[in-house]
């Protein structure tokens, strides 16, 4: 292999180099999550007193017992993220696969054009459709509800272009029998070719949940009552509530990136895989 | 990205019924189209014809034709221009260190190192972590009593107001997204280094080609193709930028507008001044300079792009 080949005529100090700046990056990497969850263990009086220690000298759990019992929106805010997200994942699953599945398998008329019409709408800025989706929820009377969060979140264009090419490779045979045993379309999809796509649906549910988890600019145009904000949005408030209590700031910003490293630590494998697929390898 | 797989030009015909088939097509795609019809199309129309008014939303909306009176406004707004000075900076500042950045780091992690996996789960920890909780921890960092100033003052540099100068406000947000979106071009770029063929190595080593050598006459031209996708996503993310800029200042744009990006002041438009038809203009013209910009772009990498 070329590593092989490089590694042979490779000095020393090239190598010595190489992990130098790795572990260089890495510390650059680490340090503002470290940092941020010791000071999440910190009464606040150590972090005013501007000591730079990593390690709290006076360990506490107290900022997050105060972030859960004393702010009464904060569990709320979990909730709404966690079922807002959930939503958004499990529709997309379903709705970009079966998509992806009908552009790449199915032969129908004006199959063509709906794919065009989907890779055109990929390429539309999303600053252009705010205001006006804005407005559609509006009339809806969808504003301030997890339907107005969840519902045009609920296919990606994207992710139906993935499918799609991921389809386009699949192995024909497994329709044809399971056709010849009988079973129609939609069970063949359900119960063959989907199990069948796994690495392809996890890939895309980690960044779809992701997406959704970590969405900004959507729920602060249409969610404004604090009972309905997610967590995002309840940390930027949580952030004027209490300016300069760091403390409990950060030790919020972690029950937040929580969930999410556990996911990441876990679909490692295919989060990378994920990131080749939309890589412009096409 | 197109590729050739696009448009299969041989399929096999699935044995049944056309209109069967096309029925069940039709039930698969009719969710997708919904809400694109609903939430994508519908709204691009409405975009067009926002524009194009001036909407009243207090108490009952109504909208009154103004013609391109909207557009023309753009031009004497001085807080367009404030705006888009502020995004043209930041992405002719962030986009090229971010490339760069991310080939250097995944030429380092691709050269045959131990432990692969682990470094790469580390670096991709920032650009999994929501831009929320990144900027609250940046905010507390850039503190005038914070650790940036501490370590910068600790090797004899000077330290600033991060969060309170107009000069340095948007760098620190700069400094930040490097930093955040970095490796996840990172991986991209690794996936192609990947798949590069060996031959061409061995050849040039062959002829004598140093490594140097190697990696601008070979590296470099073979991965034009990734350069241009990561530079492309680089510009359509980095001019979209909101959520730090809001949280940062507040949705204020502060100080004295050095936060003030473009989506931001299409937000206050519509939010804050309720001017619906003019922020929709801003949106255009946003849009506008994006697509632009990625011609142009597209135009400089040549036609290699398939």
């Amino acid at each position: 292999m070329r590593q092989r080949l490089d590694m042979e005529k490779r000095s020393v100090w090239l190598q010595g180099l190489l992990y130098t700046v790795l572990v260089l990056y890495a510390v650059i990497t680490l340090i503002p999550f470290l940092w941020a969850l010791s000071a999440s263990f910190k009464p606040l009086a150590e972090i005013i007193s501007g000591s730079m220690n990593l390690i709290p000298r006076q360990f506490t759990f107290e900022n997050y017992r105060q972030i859960f019992t004393q702010e009464p929106l904060f569990l709320r805010w979990l909730f709404n993220s966690v079922v807002i997200a959930l939503s958004v994942t499990l529709l997309n699953l379903i709705f970009n696969s079966m998509a992806g599945y009908a552009l790449a398998r199915l032969r129908f008329r004006g199959r063509q054009f709906w794919f065009f019409l989907i890779l055109a709408v990929l390429a539309v800025p999303s600053q252009v459709t705010l205001i006006p989706t804005f407005l559609i929820l509006k009339s809806l009377g969808w504003l301030n509800s997890y339907q107005g969060m969840i519902v045009p979140a609920m296919i990606n264009a994207t992710f139906i272009f993935m499918m799609r090419q991921f389809f386009l490779n699949f192995p024909r045979e497994l329709e044809e029998a399971a056709a010849l045993d009988g079973l129609d379309r939609f069970k063949t999809f359900l119960y063959i070719v989907l199990p069948l796509a796994k690495p392809a649906l996890a890939a895309q549910a980690i960044f779809v949940f992701m997406g959704s988890w970590n969405n900004f600019l959507l729920p602060v145009v249409i969610l404004f009552d604090p009972e309905m904000f997610t967590l995002p949005l309840g940390l930027n408030t949580f952030k004027g509530q209490y300016i300069s209590y760091w403390n409990y700031i950060m030790a919020a910003s972690m029950v937040f990136t929580l969930p999410v490293l556990l996911l990441y630590a876990f679909f490692n494998r295919y989060f990378i895989q994920g990131v080749t697929f939309t890589g412009g390898k096409g | 990205m197109l590729s050739r797989k696009a448009l299969p030009r041989t399929t096999q015909q699935h044995p049944r019924s056309t209109l069967n088939e096309t029925a069940t097509g039709y039930l698969f795609i009719a969710p997708t189209l919904l809400v694109l019809g609903i939430f994508t199309v519908l709204p691009i129309f409405l975009a067009i014809f926002l524009s194009l008014h001036r909407v009243q939303l207090l108490g009952e909306i109504n909208y009154e034709f103004v013609g391109l009176r909207n557009f023309a406004r753009l031009a004497e707004d001085g807080r367009v221009w404030i705006a888009l000075k502020n995004t043209a900076e930041y992405v002719a500042i962030v986009v090229p260190t971010q490339t760069i950045l991310a080939l250097l780091l995944a030429v380092t992690l691709n050269a045959g190192i131990k432990g692969q996996r682990w470094w790469r789960i580390i670096y991709f920890l920032p650009t999994v972590t929501s831009s929320a909780v990144l900027t609250l921890i940046f905010m507390w960092i850039y503190n005038t009593n914070g650790l940036l100033n501490y370590g910068l003052n600790w090797i004899g540099l000077p330290t600033y107001n991060w969060l309170g100068d107009p000069a340095v406000a948007l760098k620190g947000i700069m400094l930040m997204n490097i930093w955040s979106t970095a490796p996840f071009y990172m991986v991209i770029y690794l996936a192609a280094l990947q798949d590069l063929p060996l031959s061409l190595y061995e050849a040039a080593a062959i002829d004598g080609a140093n490594a140097w050598q190697r990696f601008f006459s070979i590296t470099l031209p073979l991965l034009k193709p990734v350069t241009f996708f990561v530079v492309a996503m680089g510009i359509i993310g980095t001019f979209q930028l909101f959520d730090q800029a809001y949280i940062f200042s507040n949705g204020s744009g502060g100080p004295n507008n050095a936060t003030l990006t473009v989506v931001l002041l299409i937000y206050q438009y519509v939010f804050r001044d309720l001017q619906m038809g003019y922020a929709a203009a801003i949106a255009f013209l946003l849009a506008m300079v994006i697509i632009v910009l990625t011609l142009i772009q597209r135009q400089m990498f040549g036609k290699e792009e398939r």
